[in-house]
């Protein structure tokens, strides 16, 4: 018991220091560079130049509370789903929930763009949390019908596609300056974040992620086998609903402020797990929580510095770094499993 | 008189709506095994899935500790009866402690979180299935036969009444699954269980179980105590047996006699013809054998393989009319095969059929291993 708990203890330390370092990083580093004292200073509201005040205010911070928040929840929904299908491959975007959510948002942002309408933060969640659902219901569909995850999967991937050809083909052809913005966004980026849509983010992520931790102690039998699970006392159809919802939800918000993003959802929850040495979910959500912060910090400072001042979409930077652990992972079963 | 604590009354189960097994009255009580038996498909699964309320009953009341099962909540059934049914996943990262942990989800908070209390009870619960040893490793890199262990300690720390089974000892070595049924008949006693089970194993269930029931025909179709179950008559029919036969004393099975002309005759006694009846079936060689005592050791098996067994009555010497017959065996077999070493009163006419044998040059000895096959 102590020997995990130090462990415990040791990983969420590490990620906690990550965290830290990171997020100092990303406020400093950029076009306009800013050392950490400046920093400092300028939070404190001693510095007084402009700029830099504006740039650090209503650029960098919020985007980096975007990352850490959004990040989070993606990993967090990553192992939800996870847990769900029994199934270590799973995440929002394998199985389309993130394309599902993005084309419904762009579709929203389109139609009011050409009214002249602004969108509200809750608006784009709303919306994204429509598509969420949609996908979702398509795919317990099919899981219905097959019992392969193999099957699921490939369905999944390919409604994704379709969805993104739909929301390609809308963007394109969508007439407004602000299209620019709107195409960063749909395929996935932290930047444009605002002050009012980071108080959104942090209150569905925080309001879900508490949802999640109550949700631990039946996700724990669940681990076990949903029959084994019911027999000590989980009511299965409701617990199931919950974390339908809630894993939808979360992705959702995430496509709804930063696009699609690949890879955070299935990646995270396996070094997290690794790291822990357990999959106790009261242990493993929070580990999620702050590696998927931890994980999109590092690739939207790599997405915004390698080849600035051009922006990469996130998506190119966390596929760079996810996928090999995801390949990784499915080798390492596979040789297990023979 | 003894408390009974798990109860159906014309219980229907099956799939779907559509009736596997119909009219089912069962009465459990405390400190009592009852073992499921019946072919593949009966629905012995199907009867354990719907008392512990995984599948909807079709019809007719499940009552535990007399109240009707729909107006327990998840909780209060959990807190009174846990399960260890097939195909569970195997969890990854967690030792053998941890997953027996999950037995004590009923008695914790709304996070989950164990106390001191609850991880002196998983201990226990893992020192009384002889797994103490077994808590720190990972779940996944034990055996077989400790996983079910693991598993059971895991039904146990619930602190059940009655404890559901379904086939535990399937895929289990025969040392394990003597150590399960061991275990589990240990805590019978020790903590006055109920227990409900399914089993594969007849000479199992008819070893460990104080009732029996069989399930076949889409009923019930008999129960009681095993030694009025397991039958020679009633065994085969329940499997629809037809071919090899049912031994109730062992409660094992052997094959179908070699039909035939019988080329050998076979001279057996207290348990030395036994491995030459088997070799024999296996070979495809029709024999007959004799001349045995009905009580004699070699009884059943002869019985079971034999074209024709030459027999004499239990505790008597062996009389003129059996020596005849056996005799006339020796004429008509053209080998005559020996496995009896001991001769005295009772099978003096083993000995003249031995030489009656020998006179013919027609005797062959069995002999140790190694010239088994030289017959």
């Amino acid at each position: 018991m102590n020997g995990e708990r130090r462990r415990y203890v040791l990983a969420f330390g590490l990620l906690a220091v990550l965290l830290a370092a990171l997020a100092a990083w990303n406020l400093n580093a950029g076009t306009l560079s800013l050392s950490v004292s400046q920093v400092a200073a300028i939070l404190m509201g001693q510095d007084t130049n402009e700029t830099a005040y504006r740039v650090l205010w209503d650029l960098r911070l919020p985007r980096v509370l975007g990352a850490v928040l959004l990040g989070g929840a993606l990993s967090v929904s990553g192992f939800l789903l996870q847990t769900f299908f029994n199934n270590p491959i799973a995440s929002p975007f394998v199985l389309g929930i993130s394309s599902g959510a993005k084309l419904t948002v762009a579709l929203t942002m389109i139609f009011l763009l050409s009214r002249g309408v602004a969108s509200s933060s809750w608006l784009l969640i709303g919306a994204a949390f429509v598509g969420a659902m949609a996908a979702m219901a398509l795919v317990l569909a099919v899981s219905q019908k097959v019992r392969r995850m193999s099957v699921l999967i490939l369905c999944g991937i390919m409604v994704g596609y379709i969805c993104s050809a739909v929301t390609d083909f809308a963007v394109t052809f969508a007439e407004d300056a602000n299209i620019v913005n709107l195409h960063n966004w749909s395929v996935g980026s932290f930047s444009g974040l605002t002050w009012r849509n980071v108080g959104t983010i942090a209150i569905t992520v925080g309001v879900g992620l508490v949802w999640a931790l109550f949700l631990s102690k039946p996700m724990g039998a669940y681990q076990m086998g949903e029959s084994y699970a019911q027999s000590v006392g989980v009511s299965i159809r409701r617990f199931r609903v919950e974390l339908i919802l809630l894993s939808s939800l979360l992705s959702a918000c995430v496509t709804a402020f930063a696009g699609p993003i690949s890879f955070v959802g299935i990646a995270v929850p396996h070094l997290v797990r690794s790291l822990l040495g357990t999959a106790k979910p009261i242990v493993v959500l929070p580990g999620c929580f702050l590696g998927g912060a931890v994980f999109c910090l590092f690739c939207d400072l790599i997405a915004r510095t390698a080849f600035a001042p051009v922006e990469m979409s996130i998506s190119t930077v966390t596929a760079l770094f996810g996928a090999p652990v995801v390949i990784y992972m499915m080798v390492r079963r596979q040789s297990r499993a023979m | 008189m003894k408390h009974q604590c798990l109860q159906t009354e014309q219980m229907t189960v099956g799939y779907h709506g559509k009736p596997l097994v119909e009219g089912i009255d069962l009465c459990l009580h405390r400190g009592e095994i009852m073992a499921l038996i019946g072919p593949n498909g009966a629905g012995k699964s199907t009867i354990l899935k719907s008392i512990i309320r995984q599948l909807r009953l079709l019809g007719g009341v499940v009552k535990v500790e007399d109240v009707p099962l729909e107006e327990l909540t998840n909780q209060q059934l959990a807190r009174c009866l846990s399960v260890l049914m097939t195909g569970q996943r195997s969890p990854e990262l967690m030792t053998c402690r941890q997953v027996a942990a999950a037995g004590r989800y009923p008695y914790t908070g709304r996070l989950g979180i164990l106390t001191q209390d609850d991880w002196d009870k998983v201990d226990r619960a893992l020192d009384q299935v002889h797994a103490g040893d077994l808590a720190h490793q990972p779940f996944t890199a034990v055996s077989d036969g400790q996983r079910q262990r693991v598993l059971l300690a895991r039904a146990l720390c619930q602190e059940p009444e009655i404890l559901v089974l379904d086939e535990p000892t399937s895929f289990l070595d025969i040392r394990y699954k003597l150590e399960l049924l061991t275990t589990l008949k240990e805590l019978v006693r020790r903590q006055n269980l109920a227990v409900l089970l399914s089993l594969h194993e007849l000479d199992l269930a008819q070893r460990i179980s104080d009732t029996v029931v069989c399930i076949h025909n889409n009923a019930i179709e008999r129960w009681g105590p095993p030694e009025e179950v397991f039958t020679a008559d009633y065994i085969p029919h329940l499997y629809d047996l037809t071919q090899g036969s049912y031994e109730p004393a062992w409660g094992s099975l052997e094959l179908p006699p070699v039909q035939g002309e019988p080329q050998v005759f076979v001279i057996g006694g207290g348990g030395s013809g036994i491995a030459a009846y088997r070799r024999l079936q296996r070979q495809g060689i029709p024999f007959a054998a004799g001349i045995l005592h009905e009580n004699d050791l070699d009884f059943p098996a002869a019985r079971a393989l034999a074209a024709a067994v030459v027999t004499e009555r239990a505790f008597a010497p062996i009389g003129p009319q059996a020596l005849r017959e056996g005799l006339a065996w020796v004429e008509r077999c053209p080998r005559v095969l020996c496995c009896c070493r001991t001769f005295g009163p009772m099978n003096e006419a083993n000995r003249q059929l031995l030489q009656a044998a020998q006179a013919r040059n027609k005797l062959t000895w069995e002999t140790g291993k190694e010239d088994a096959h030289g017959l």
